[in-house]
């Protein structure tokens, strides 16, 4: 078995010098190589070694190399601590409950629906994706704007109008997420979807199991793989999310949209503070990372 | 509701005395269609949820009275593109994202599909701790790393320059591109190479003649997808270029507003319209041709 595998993948030609011949195999990796290590390993390490300094926009010369001190003074910076919970909140309120449970509902409904229907839910869930971050932007704060169209609707429904953008606009960049954000989760589960084996959900429903037992006894175990990449990827693109929250409220106001990239953003060019911004960049990347090394674990590329 | 009464009789003729023992399907089965009449209505609101905000885009790109209210454009106009159809406003952005998305992206694409074959097709010892350190990589935030390649930028004197913004986006894409690619490549079944190399091809000449042309759909897939995402990239240009006239479109929409007078919705909405249409439009060939988001999706279950 395991060496019909192995001469399955393995070269097909006999093999010469083996040190020079898998040099050789390797080469083609090189250009990918130079970049990553150029344009991400490089800046990575740099991050590392600026964190620890007071390097300032202006005056590059001066830097010094000051320790913990960036890292003490971001955990002692309510602003900072304010960024790191209302990142915890975008990513967690729109990825986590927003687009994953949403992207999966729709992925589920489309199945049942008829197809006109199906296929325009398709069309207008992707063609938020497909819009451009800032156009997305744009479109959100239009559709949250006093006297937007969100306020419209909740007019006709009877409803009181709210100023989103001024008292909620945590919520309201975090629906916009959801907007923006959801066609992914609905195409990943839609494939997942299809890859269910329709004998077991027919023998479930023969049984007497309804819509919700077959869902979550039969489904969701199935497809449980695709629920966990799919719930990385969006935590780790979220992560990220920078240009859609600037076009709608900056961080603000004040600071009540701050998440940890537009803080980050404001200290290192706004105050020109490269070394505390570079630290607040840091902490961003060893959660990225952290998630990222959960994603692996899940993943687990395969055994060979 | 009239076809929902019509229904039980219709049944009741079609299947006549044959099957008697069925009451529980029949009942099972009455339930499926107020069940789809739900599912299709909830999907409908839905639907009118999402699709408002590209309403109000549309409307106010061809208003003359435009605000951020949702309002039907009356009489319909297209002064706001004639305003913004100029060299200045909208087609330089154009070019310059073009530019550096189809470079980055073009570039993208052929390191990937080079790194993939390697390790799609053999095994090594350090194949593994490569494929780890490109999946764990395309978690980095890359937002994160923007500061630091800002720094960095700064002290080689690459600030401004296109060409260095060029390679910076496509190494930021690339750990998700070999990725994919792998996963693409993976799906051609390497006996077919077999012949080509008794035929005394080498692994190039295999790859280009073989496996390449059978992942076509794959290479489209992951190109497009490429250049969608950076196209509509705000952070990266916005740090690393400075001049207004290399910004590509997805900057300059961004200063729009402040350029521009305050009150000039119409013509924002008009310029999104503009600067949308070429990724909706490659999105939708793509779409036609392979299924698009269907076949990303199937390739990022893991």
């Amino acid at each position: 078995m395991e060496s019909a595998a192995a001469s399955a993948a393995a070269p097909v030609r006999p093999s010469g010098g083996r040190a020079g011949q898998s040099l050789l195999r390797g080469l083609p990796l090189l250009p990918s190589l130079l970049l990553l290590a150029v344009f991400l390993a490089g800046p990575i390490l740099y991050c590392v070694y600026d964190a620890f300094t007071d390097a300032q926009l202006t005056g590059a010369a001066e830097t010094h190399f000051v320790g913990l001190d960036n890292f003490t003074r971001a955990f002692g910076d309510p602003d900072f601590l304010n960024a790191l919970w209302l990142t915890l909140v975008f990513v967690v309120g729109s990825a986590v409950v927003g687009q994953n449970t949403l992207g999966l509902s729709l992925a589920v409904m489309a199945e049942k629906a008829t197809r006109p229907v199906r296929s325009l839910v398709n069309g207008v869930v992707i063609a938020a994706w497909v819009l451009p971050e800032v156009v997305a932007g744009y479109l959100m704060y239009a559709f949250f704007y006093q006297q937007g169209s969100l306020n419209d609707v909740l007019g006709m429904l009877g409803l009181p109008r709210q100023n989103w953008l001024y008292t909620l606009p945590i919520l309201a960049v975090c629906l916009a997420n959801v907007w923006r954000g959801t066609a992914f989760s609905m195409m990943v589960y839609s494939a997942a979807l299809n890859e269910v084996p329709r004998e077991l959900v027919e023998a479930a429903e023969m049984d007497g199991a309804g819509v919700w037992h077959r869902l979550w006894h039969v489904t969701l175990p199935v497809i449980r793989r695709s629920i966990m990449t799919n719930l990385m990827l969006i935590t780790l693109q979220t992560l990220s999310v920078f240009g859609l929250i600037y076009a709608m409220t900056r961080g603000g106001p004040g600071n009540k949209s701050q998440t940890l990239p537009v803080f980050m953003y404001q200290q290192a060019f706004q105050n020109s503070l490269i070394g505390y911004g570079t630290a607040i960049a840091l902490v961003l990347l060893v959660v990225g990372a952290l998630f990222s090394v959960v994603y692996l674990k899940l993943l687990k590329v395969e055994e060979d | 509701m009239a076809t929902t009464d019509l229904r039980p009789a219709a049944r009741a003729g079609r299947s006549g005395g044959a099957a008697r023992p069925v009451p529980a399907v029949t009942t099972a089965r009455r339930r499926v269609r107020p069940a789809r009449v739900a599912v299709n209505l909830v999907l409908l609101v839905i639907s009118l949820l999402f699709v408002l905000p590209l309403v109000w885009m549309v409307f106010a790109s061809v208003s003359s009275t435009a605000s951020f209210e949702l309002n039907l454009p009356s009489p319909p106009t297209l002064d706001n593109f004639h305003a913004i159809l100029n060299t200045e406003t909208t087609f330089r952005p154009l070019l310059n994202g073009l530019l550096l998305c189809g470079g980055a992206t073009l570039l993208c694409v052929v390191v990937s599909i080079l790194a993939a074959y390697p390790l799609s097709r053999y095994r090594s010892r350090l194949r593994r701790p490569f494929l780890y350190t490109v999946l764990f990589s395309t978690g980095l935030p890359i937002t994160a790393v923007m500061i630091p390649v800002y720094s960095m930028f700064v002290q080689v004197e690459l600030i401004d320059s296109m060409a260095a913004t060029t390679l910076f986006l496509a190494a930021s894409a690339l750990p998700i591109g070999i990725w994919l690619m792998k996963n693409f490549m993976d799906g051609v079944p390497i006996v077919l190479e077999e012949a080509a190399r008794i035929d005394g091809a080498n692994a190039m000449q295999s790859l280009a003649r073989v496996v390449l042309p059978l992942m076509w759909p794959g290479v489209t897939v992951v190109t497009v997808f490429t250049f969608i995402s950076m196209w509509g990239n705000f952070f990266v240009p916005f740090v690393l270029l400075l001049s207004p006239e290399k910004l590509p479109a997805s900057v300059s929409v961004f200063t729009f507003l402040s350029a521009h007078d305050q009150t000039q919705y119409g013509q924002l909405a008009a310029f999104s319209l503009v600067y949308t249409l070429p990724v909706v439009m490659l999105y939708l060939l793509l779409t036609r041709k392979l299924g698009g988001g269907f076949a990303l999706g199937g390739a990022l279950k893991g």
